[in-house]
């Protein structure tokens, strides 16, 4: 048996290396998956999905703020006048483009569900502020309109829309 | 360079001992007999003064994590409980506190006085990137920290930083929450961090173990940055650099205790002393001192994806530094034109931390932004070009020819311990 030709290549040990080491990587991989995917949001998190939400003590012009998630969400009763200027505004001085009519319910246009979250480092903006009507950001100057869309500073979005419907005509669930 | 096995222990059972395992004379050949250049400044000692400040830290670390609950609901009360209820709790967590500053305070130092001696050059680059190695640990480290009072400030120094993920294209949002374990900062976030904060330090000493063997086999640089030569330019370590590092460290400590026994709270934010709330941005947040530069230049470009990347890139640019600086003198004494641009180098970076703590709006912005230019500009244009363009100053034959008297070097030589006479 010793006849082995040693110049020939690749050799069988070549072969059986790699293969080993192939199939001890892919373990490797295996076994590091539930070590990284512990770390993802478990299942109590993910159970804390929806939540309603009685939309009558919200008064023409005030914004309302609840959670959900563990973040903040602001409903807004928007006045005709916020509506008017949202719906003014030219697609292309957009950063984001997206028209008001796409970021709020038909015939329920008074009220805008965003997620309060800025987009560009996830600070919760002050409503009522900046040159827009809308939110202003604090930590770094991001301003968005009365659709809650970006309009001057860092953040790359406009506020989130979460998952919402009527749940009756006065009453929302987000989720 | 380190000679060990030139010491031998007298006693019998330390004989015995040093057979099986030769420790002692690796102690004795690493810190007693090293010999070190004999020029070494003060700016020198503040490697021994980041070793003290890291068995600080690890030390009332442990101590306060025997009062510490890690939980969003406890934390907060659990710091307070520490301040007013734990035996010298207060001190313990002062000294963490400040200590986190202080540490940052030497390793600043530390940095600029490789970059102004050079010290990242042949044969010392990997030693240098040990060394980029550790302030990106201690920055992980400090960041995290900071996190755990659960205060205003902490939740939301949390929620920007995290955030700095969802910049990257595609995969952001998904990375960030599993770094939250949520969809916003809370409670799996808190205790994850506190997990790596503890683990993080000894992470550190592993790393600082290899920057010191690292120092260890190429030797130190000293202030004129040229190579030692003979014996007559060292002297060993014990008692020349044992003292002048106590002693660094000594007057280092008073101005730890100053800051811990008298502004305890000078250098953190008074938000952080109300519990931190989710729904709640407070108006003007800021984060610790020592990130306010890096802070100025993720605020100063306008595009998200491109600020987080030059926060980034400013500090990655460091471990590149041995390969853009390409003088093959060392030390700014004998380079006139590096040593000026040294200089602007400083007042930028402390221009830009003075920048990270002022509002992000008008002048500024323009300010943050040209000095954050300036910053990238030293390290990737004007580095490489001033090894071409600048004409350094003549070298000294060696390390001990300007610093001993010539009558004494050369009596020196005709003795054999000329070395200990120093």
């Amino acid at each position: 048996m010793a006849t082995t030709n040693t110049a020939e290549q690749p050799t069988r040990r070549d072969f059986l290396y790699i293969a080993t080491s192939m199939v001890g990587a892919v373990g490797a991989v295996a076994a590091a998956w539930p070590l990284i995917n512990q770390m993802n949001p478990d299942a109590s998190v993910l159970a804390l999905s929806s939540t309603e939400v009685d939309l009558t003590p919200i008064v023409e012009g005030q914004i309302l703020t609840v959670k959900w998630r563990g973040k903040p969400v602001f409903i807004s009763h928007r006045t005709k006048k916020e509506i008017e200027e949202a719906r003014a505004v030219k697609l292309s001085d957009l950063p984001d483009p997206q028209t008001d009519e796409a970021r709020v319910k038909k015939d329920k246009e008074q009220w805008l569900v965003v997620i309060g979250i800025c987009t560009h480092l996830g600070c919760v903006p002050l409503g009522h502020e900046g040159d827009y009507d809308g939110w202003f950001c604090p930590c770094h100057g991001s301003q968005y309109d009365t659709s809650g869309r970006i309009r001057k500073g860092p953040a790359p979005a406009n506020l989130e829309i979460p998952p919402y419907e009527f749940a009756s005509d006065t009453a929302i669930r987000i989720g | 360079m380190a000679g060990h096995g030139e010491y031998q222990p007298k006693n019998p059972i330390l004989k015995w001992f040093e057979r099986r395992l030769p420790v002692l004379s690796f102690m004795h050949g690493s810190f007693v007999a090293f010999p070190v250049p004999r020029n070494l400044n003060y700016w020198w000692t503040f490697g021994a003064i980041l070793s003290f400040m890291l068995v600080v830290q690890i030390v009332t670390g442990i101590v306060l994590v025997m009062h510490y609950t890690p939980t969003s609901a406890g934390a907060f009360d659990s710091v307070e409980h520490i301040m007013r209820d734990v035996n010298y709790g207060w001190l313990l967590r002062y000294l963490h506190a400040n200590g986190g500053s202080m540490f940052f305070l030497a390793v600043y130092i530390h940095i600029f006085r490789g970059l102004y001696y050079g010290s990242y050059k042949e044969p010392r680059e990997i030693l240098w990137i040990l060394g980029v190695i550790i302030f990106v640990l201690m920055m992980a480290t400090a960041f995290m920290g900071y996190v755990l009072p659960w205060g205003q400030m902490s939740f939301w120094a949390a929620t920007v930083i995290t955030n700095l993920f969802t910049a990257i294209p595609g995969a952001g949002r998904a990375i960030t929450q599993w770094l939250w374990g949520g969809y916003s900062v809370d409670q799996p976030t808190l205790q994850r961090f506190f997990a790596l904060h503890y683990l993080l330090p000894f992470m550190i000493v592993g790393v600082v173990v290899l920057h010191i063997w690292a120092l260890h086999h190429v030797g130190q640089g000293n202030p004129v940055g040229i190579d030692v030569k003979s014996e007559r330019d060292t002297m060993p370590f014990t008692p020349y650099a044992t003292v002048k590092d106590n002693f660094a460290l000594i007057c280092f400590m008073i101005l730890f205790a100053w800051f811990v026994f008298y502004i305890p709270n000078y250098l953190s934010h008074p938000d952080n002393y109300i519990p931190a709330n989710p729904l709640q941005t407070p108006p003007h947040i800021v984060p610790e001192w020592y990130f306010l530069p890096f802070y100025a230049i993720l605020r100063a470009i306008p595009n998200k994806l491109m600020g987080v990347l030059a926060l980034f890139g400013s500090i990655a640019v460091l471990a590149f530094l041995p390969w853009l600086d390409t003088s093959k003198v060392r030390s700014a004494r004998f380079r006139p034109l590096f040593k000026q641009f040294f200089w602007v180098l400083l007042v930028v970076c402390i221009g830009l931390g003075y920048l990270g703590s002022k509002p992000a709006e008008g002048g500024y912005v323009i300010v943050a932004r040209i000095l954050t230019a300036y910053y990238f500009l030293h390290f990737l244009v004007i580095l490489p070009a001033l090894g071409y363009l600048e004409t350094p100053r003549p070298l000294p034959a060696s390390i001990s020819e300007p610093v001993l008297p010539k009558t004494r070097a050369a009596a020196a030589m005709s003795t054999r311990t000329p070395v200990r006479k120093g």
